[in-house]
């Protein structure tokens, strides 16, 4: 009879671990910061049509890195999630928090008992207005909450240093996507209008705060 | 609850009446609005013996720009005035409202399931639907509701909005079976419908502005509270006027209650001096 090889669950958990940050270094990478008015979302996405940033509800929305299909089925999710919750009580019962728990008890989930991890980070980002929240959920289902920005992707570590050098409490939306878009692209490169995607929540905005800035107003903020 | 993830061959897409079905399946959701099927045991025909309430007049008509929908306040249950500041005229989205005639409590539901469906679609798919699109979800909607308005439960919306495609503002006219069908100039519904409808017939013209059609819309509501019962007029003593909207380029807009009661007062200073020279 032939035995199965033995193999310890740390080294099942570090590979793992190892394929899905792979994974998620292969995609580009997504800073949020909140600003005077709301919260700024800038990812590096070159498709006008394949979204990273989105809208979940209200005054909640949704950023993902990595792998788009696996992300965008977790966005989808979180709009049933959040409206039919709104439909069963009211609007002002949808929160972040509780959908940021059930992606990273979902993430967690698939981390420890499927064969494959998802490789995706995912942030949930609610406009409050005293304070705002970004939740960053990890591949394995690890979540932090920020309270000024959060980095989601492969160079994280590099760009969270450039933010947090440039970040200021109570800038207008102009100054942090300028920042964002910087703190992205490093030293060596410039992005432009057409290598990003941006959107807000912007407590100006009424019941919907969610809104994507772009094409000639997203040109003229980073020129 | 668990996040709402479905294998694909029973994922709903973007259909929110669809994911509640599914979600209550699992047992999730607390309730099943406009169930095909549901209530069944109906005798079929007849008044219901229950003294439910009743919205009553809504009219919508069409001018230059784009649409005009006006509700009146009153609600009635049977003989007995239920409430006399009902609004009946709410924002679908954007760029459409919906004003409903009818059992209140069903035709309440329905609009707030259509108004979430509008959103869930455009959240979903990252893009809205069109006009026509919309007025078919909702003739979909007062169709599955057709069990109950066989025990006497009716719901009869109107639907209006600026189809952004065409440039127009076109209105959608409903009967309990879901058939919808479109109103190029102008349509009322309720219980006074018949008088208001006739008030904007005698006046309508093509390329009315959006001041003259909003006086046209407050016209008819006043001939409408004179002939029916069921419909109020402006009550002046508590302030309370109808509700209008006004859907264009711009969107949905509601004219404001000053607004709404200088008009008012125009109109009956107009019907006073009338009186008074004769």
């Amino acid at each position: 009879m032939s035995m199965p090889y033995y193999v310890s669950p740390e080294q099942v958990m570090k590979d793992r671990a190892e394929y899905a940050q792979k994974g998620i270094a292969r995609g580009r990478s997504l800073v949020a910061t909140t600003y005077d008015l709301g919260i700024a979302m800038v990812a590096e996405n070159p498709s006008r049509s394949l979204h990273k940033i989105s809208e979940i509800y209200d005054r909640i929305a949704f950023g993902g890195v990595g792998k788009y299909n696996e992300y965008d089925q977790l966005r989808v999710a979180g709009v049933r999630h959040a409206d039919t919750k709104g439909f069963a009580f009211s609007r002002e019962d949808v929160d972040a928090r509780s959908l940021a728990n059930l992606y990273a008890q979902y993430l967690g989930n698939v981390f420890t008992h499927e064969m494959k991890p998802l490789e995706v980070e995912v942030l949930v980002a609610e406009l409050d207005d005293t304070e705002s929240q970004l939740y960053h959920i990890a591949y394995e289902g690890t979540i932090n909450d920020h309270d000024r920005f959060a980095v989601l992707g492969g160079e994280a570590e590099t760009i969270t240093e450039r933010v947090e050098a440039a970040w200021q409490a109570d800038w207008d939306m102009a100054a942090s996507i300028q920042a964002a878009t910087s703190a992205l692209a490093g030293p060596d490169r410039t992005l432009g209008a057409g290598d990003l995607e941006v959107a807000i929540l912007s407590r100006g905005n009424g019941r919907r705060t969610f809104r994507r800035v772009q094409g000639p107003e997203l040109a003229q903020l980073l020129a | 609850m668990a996040l709402p993830l479905f294998p694909p061959e029973r994922d709903p897409g973007p259909d929110f009446a669809g994911l509640l079905r599914l979600t209550t399946e699992r047992g999730e959701a607390p309730a099943r609005p406009f169930e095909t099927g549901a209530g069944g045991g109906g005798t079929g025909g007849g008044a219901s013996p229950l003294q439910v309430t009743h919205g009553t007049t809504v009219v919508a008509l069409r001018h230059a720009e784009g649409v005009v929908m006006a509700g009146d306040r009153r609600a009635t249950a049977g003989n007995i005035i239920a409430h006399n500041a009902m609004e009946k005229v709410f924002p679908a989205d954007r760029y459409s409202a919906i004003a409903i005639a009818g059992t209140a409590g069903m035709a309440m539901e329905m609009v707030r399931l259509f108004q979430v469906q509008l959103e869930h679609y455009e959240k979903v798919e990252g893009s809205t639907l069109s006009l026509e699109g919309k007025a078919n979800q909702l003739a979909q909607m007062v169709r599955s509701h057709l069990p109950l308005a066989m025990q006497g439960l009716a719901v009869v919306p109107l639907f209006a909005g600026y189809d952004t495609a065409r440039g127009t503002g076109r209105i959608f006219n409903y009967d309990v079976t879901g058939g919808h069908y479109e109103d190029t100039d102008f349509q009322a519904t309720g219980s006074g419908g018949r008088d208001a409808r006739n008030t904007v017939k005698l006046s309508w013209r093509e390329g009315l502005s959006r001041d003259e059609a909003v006086n046209l819309a407050i016209q008819s509501l006043y001939d409408a509270a004179d002939e029916d019962s069921a419909t109020g007029g402006p009550d002046l003593v508590r302030g309370i006027y109808p509700i209008i909207a006004v859907v264009d380029a711009e969107g949905y807009r509601e004219v404001p209650e000053e607004e709404v009661a200088e008009r008012f007062g125009a109109l009956i200073a107009r019907k006073q001096a009338e009186r008074t020279a004769l």
